[in-house]
Order: C-alpha cells, then structure tokens, then sequence
C-alpha cells in the first residue's frame, strides 16, 4: 500500500508551517502565530491544548478552511495560501480525512452513505477508494470492508445512523476520514465523548489503521493520558503564543 | 449536482413530517389563490355570457348598472317603470329587428317572475349566440300558462301540467298571493346557467290579469275578479320594466341610443350590454382584487412559514453543514442544499395545490352551478392561473435563497467548528 507515491512530492514533510500569523477580524479578535511547525510524512503527532487555546483555528488553518496572512505554509507541499477557496475546498477533501468530537455523523444518511460522502464530493477519494477494494469491487462494497476493518458488525447497517452508540457512530466517522486512503488525518477530540476503557480501545483501531495504509495523523485532545500512543506530543502553548487582544 | 440533489432529497426526507405538513399548507394556499383566481374568471366569463346578441338594454332613466343588474340578472328592483306606449315606438322603429318587453315584480317561492312575450323565447340569445330552447313542453300559449327554467323546475319539483301560485312582490312573503289565479306549467326550459334558469316566465297579458283587482301592491277590498272573467277585460299591457332591443344592423346602434335617450314622451335610458358589462365589473373588480390580495397574503404566510421552519432547523444543522465542509463542500454547496432543499417543498406545495384544485373542482363544479348559476369548466387552468402559478415558484424560489443564503453565511463563520 505505498500509494501516496502518486503525489509527486520531494519534501519529507506533510505539513510544514513557519512564521504563520493569523488574526481572527475586529480589533479584539483572537490572534495567533506559530513560529515553526514541522510534521513528517507518516508522523503520529499528539496536540495537547486546553479548550480555548486555538486549536481549532489552528485545525481550519489546516484544512484551508481558513487563511492565514501570507507565509510559508505547505500542506502536503500544497501552498494552501495559493489557492481558491473552491480549490482549497477540493484540496481539502482529496487529501485530508476530518475526524471530530462527536455527532460526526450526518443524521440522514445510512452508515454506509455516511463513509462515502468524501467520495461523493471528491473524484480522487473515490478512484482511490475503488483501487483498493479491487478492480471488481463497488463502492459500497468498500465502504463495508473499512467498516469491518473498524469492528462495525454490518448488520448495523440497517438502522438509522442516530440509533448507533456514540463509539460505534466515532468508527463510522473514522471509516469515513479514511476511505479512498487521504495523506492526512486531523483528528478533533474524537474521544473525548467516549469513557476512558472505548478510549483506548477506538485510539487503537484508529492508530492500527493508520499505520497499515500510511498515514499522518494529527491528533488534538485536551487528554494528556493519551499522549503515550503517539510518536510526538506537541504542546499547542508551546506551539504558538497565543495572545488574546482583549489581554 | 447529482450529488447535491440526492442529499438534498435525504435531508428533507429525513424531516419529511414537518416538510410535508409546510407542502400542505403551501398547497392549501396555492388552492385559495388559484380558486379566487378561477372563480373570478369564470364568474366573469359567465356574466359576459349572460346576454349576447342584445345590442340595447332599455328601461326608466336609472344608472346603467343598475339597470343591466335588474334587467338581466334579475338583481335587486327597477324604480320606475316605461310606458307600454314607449316600447311600441321602439319596436316600431325602421332601425328595429325585434324588442322582448320584459316585466318585472312578481316572485314564485323566491324565483322571479317575468312578464314577457313569445318574442322572448324567439330572439334572446346567450353565450355563443344560443337561443333558448324547451327541455320539455312549449312557451306559454294561454294567459295562465307559465314556462319555468330549469332550476325552477328542479327545486320545486314541477312538471308540464302542474298549477302554481305567483306571489306579489320580488320577496316572498307568503301574505299577498295570487291564490285566485293559478297558473299551469307550460314547458320547462334547458339549463343555461344563467338567470333564465330562476324564473318563471308568463305572458304579459296575464301580469296584467292578475293585478286587474289590486291597487297599490294590494288586493282591492270588496273586488275580486276570478279567472274566468279575466278575459273580458282589457289586459293590454301599460306597463313594463326593461326592454331588449335588436337591431336590424349593428351600425345603427348609438343612432338607436341616442333616439332612445332622447326620446320626448318619458326619459328612458339605453345601454349597450357590452359597454354596461365592463362598467359592473369595474365596481365588482375592486372586490375580486381585495380578494384575490388576501389569497396572496395567504401564500404569503404560508411561504414565511416555510422559511421559518427550515431556518429554525438550521440552527441543529450547523454540525451537519461542518461536516460536509470537511467532505469538501463548499459554501456554495452548502448555499444550494438549503435552496434546494425549501425550493422542493415549494414545488410539492404547487403541484398538490393544483391537483387538489382539479379535484375540488369536480366535486364543486356542479354545487356552484346549480347555487350561484356560474358555469364551471373544471380541468383545465387559464392562462392568468399558470401566470399566477408562476408567480408562486418564483417566490418560492427566491424565499428559499433566504435560508441558503443563511447557512452560507453560517457556514462561513462556523468552518469546521461550529459553535453551538
């Protein structure tokens, strides 16, 4: 599974940010800086922070949701800051897998419908998706092989999405971050909802399936006890000064 | 787009419950609006339908309108009657092809009765110039006969040969009747769909007849004259209400008018049906358009309703916008899902206001007609209806940007993380 070679890349990083500045509008609006973040291709990281402490600007500063002033920032050597906002939007879906706390799932969709949305919206996620199912294989029949992968019994499938427990509706989420195998995975508190023995339990499958197709995980929680499954743990307070205007 | 719609679709059917119930009202109010409209423009059609062939409505000196309104629809009571001695020198006229006298003030069981001549039934003409014709029987021949329209007929049950007792007075008030003088029923006549069909039609000689011993709207004490000594009196007409007039060309008409209008011996007053139609439906058009204002606010409502309830839905849904700006969806998209999603309610709404329309039309069709004597050709929609149709899907359209543009701008704010 070494298919992240079709992104014609040299650098040895999946994201790669310094002398990032962002301010939130308004005259008190909430800015931050990051003077340098480096993550490696294939890297498991750890973002501690309290709430409040910008994660998720830094998150939508990733997933090009938003811009930042102008800086270096390559994801997946993209120059996010050099693209539409469609562009971005397009970027977003054909690389990066989202993961977060909870109600992660659109209600009126079936489970399987739900892990196929990054295949609705993008045509790579889906050529992708169909490649590693096997040439004779349907989507669908994709989407239930990852779901399996995940522990999720598919005879679940024919209820509502709402009826499933929340870890079994975090396992659809995380199939759905990672059908049609993006390079990246952000990951908002995903287990903060769950008690702590599903915690370890879900970290596990999402850990393992990282692993075996290769991917970047950034994993952000306020849960420092989780901080030992990963490679790298990075301090957001230590990442960035962050300094509220009001203060 | 493909994409977009199916979601869309998955999305209102999930809340198909509140969605259909704002289908239902939508569709209610498209029904009130498409039934004013079509009420309107057939009650028009119908009154325009009401005479033709008629070039000059003749009676006293009165407004126009009134005079068409009790002449032809039997609406409301003439003030002043025209000398019989008038009606012959209109029909006596060179320019004159034939003149139907018509008398007015006497009722049977709330139909009224017309004092009238056989030229009635040979020369009146309506719709598409249709004479009227005898479902059964034949036009009054003896001075007690009476020849009934349709409904007449149906309401009160009666068949050629039945005696019937006229009343004095347009209203029924079942003191002062014509008791001594029955009349029998002559011929019934078909169904127009116009004032024709609620009146009972007698000769002109037996108005007179039956008030040869009255005075004053009374029977005259100590007088009573019976049936059969009627005929020795002299029962020629002094009186009548309105006439109608054709003429032998059209041109002749404001010739015709004017020599009417000025005619030396009493002041008459004649108007071209026509001309009189368009002035009623001027004063009848404010009220049709109040009315046709208020089915519009209906609308109205019911759209502010819809917007309402998707935007209030909204405010749960900004997970769900987040999530599918994480798939990729952009603003835009999000923009449409809520566009799409109230525009399809709007169509459900339209296209069930229609159908119930059709259906409420022929369960109504036939109630209307026989109560208001509008003839309904149920089915098909006129023009100005698809127009206000239209109009209705344009609105729609553009009321359901409302939210589309709301869930953009929340979308925007609220990127990956909405704030809730």
């Amino acid at each position: 599974m070494v298919a992240e070679v079709a992104h014609s890349s040299t650098s040895p990083f999946a994201i790669d940010i310094r002398n990032l500045v962002f301010q939130w509008p308004g005259e008190h609006g909430f800015r931050l800086s990051i003077p340098q973040f480096l993550v490696r291709r294939g890297e498991r990281v750890f973002l501690q922070g309290a709430s409040g402490s910008g994660k998720s600007t830094l998150l939508s500063l990733l997933g090009g949701v938003l811009l930042p002033q102008p800086c270096h920032m390559r994801v997946l050597d993209t120059d996010l800051t050099m693209l539409t906002s469609s562009a971005r939007d397009r970027f977003r879906v054909d690389h990066i897998g989202f993961l977060f706390q909870q109600f992660n799932l659109v209600p009126y969709l079936s489970m399987r419908e739900n892990v196929l949305l990054p295949c609705r919206f993008s045509k790579r996620r889906r050529q992708r998706a169909l490649q590693s199912a096997g040439s004779a294989a349907s989507l669908e029949q994709s989407a239930d092989r990852l779901l399996a992968q995940l522990g999720l019994d598919m005879t679940l499938a024919r209820q509502p999405v709402t009826a499933l427990s929340v870890g079994q509706q975090q396992r659809v989420a995380a199939a759905r971050a990672l059908i049609g195998h993006p390079e990246l995975i952000i990951a908002d508190e995903p287990t903060s909802s769950l008690d702590a023995g599903r915690q370890v339990e879900f970290l596990d499958i999402l850990l393992g399936r990282c692993d075996d197709e290769n991917v970047t995980l950034i994993f952000v929680s306020h849960d420092q006890r989780l901080g030992s499954h990963f490679s790298r743990t990075v301090d957001l307070d230590k990442l960035y000064g962050v300094a509220p205007g009001s203060a | 787009m493909k994409a977009l719609l199916s979601l869309a679709f998955a999305s209102a059917w999930n809340r198909r419950a509140t969605l259909g119930l704002m289908a239902v009202s939508i569709a209610l109010s498209v029904v009130l609006l498409l039934g004013v409209e079509q009420l309107r423009t057939q009650a028009r059609e119908s009154f325009s339908q009401s005479i033709s062939g008629t070039d000059l409505v003749v009676g006293a000196r009165t407004s126009p309108i009134q005079l068409m309104l009790y002449a032809v629809f039997r609406l409301g009571d003439a003030t002043h009657n025209i000398r019989w001695s008038s009606f012959q020198a209109m029909a006596e006229h060179p320019a004159v092809a034939w003149a139907i006298p018509i008398s007015l003030g006497d009722s049977h069981r709330g139909f009224a009765v017309i004092g009238t001549t056989a030229a009635y039934f040979e020369h009146f003409r309506y719709g598409d110039r249709r004479p009227l014709a005898f479902a059964t029987g034949k036009p009054f021949a003896d001075i007690f006969d009476a020849a009934i329209g349709a409904e007449v007929a149906e309401r009160l049950g009666y068949r050629v040969g039945d005696r019937i007792v006229l009343n004095h007075g347009a209203k029924d008030l079942g003191l002062a009747e014509h008791a001594d003088k029955p009349f029998k029923v002559s011929g019934i006549l078909q169904r127009t769909g116009l004032p024709v069909d609620r009146s009972v039609h007698v000769s002109l000689e037996a108005v007179e007849a039956i008030h040869l011993d009255w005075q004053g709207g009374a029977p005259m004490p100590g007088l009573s004259i019976p049936a059969e000594y009627v005929r020795k009196f002299d029962l020629a007409p002094k009186e009548i209400t309105a006439a109608l007039i054709g003429l032998k060309s059209r041109a002749g008409v404001f010739q015709m008018q004017r020599f009417i209008n000025q005619y030396k011996d009493e002041p008459l007053l004649s108007v071209l049906p026509g001309v009189a139609l368009d002035e009623l439906w001027s004063v009848v058009s404010i009220a049709e358009k109040s009315l046709l204002a208020i089915s519009a606010l209906v609308v109205a409502v019911g759209m502010s309703g819809l917007v309402a309830v998707v935007l209030a839905a909204l405010g749960e849904r900004r997970r769900e916008l987040a999530i599918l700006r994480s798939v990729g969806a952009g603003p835009r998209v999000v923009f449409m899902l809520l566009a799409i999603e109230g525009l399809m309610v709007v169509m459900a709404g339209a296209l069930l206001g229609v159908l119930g329309l059709i259906v409420l039309n022929l369960f109504a069709a036939p109630i209307l007609e026989a109560h208001l004597g509008i003839s309904f050709t149920p089915g098909m929609l006129s023009a100005d209806a698809w127009q206000l149709l239209l109009l209705v899907m344009t609105t729609g359209f553009l009321v359901s940007l409302v939210p589309g543009y709301r869930a953009y701008r929340l979308s925007l704010a609220d990127g990956l993380t909405p704030r809730l």
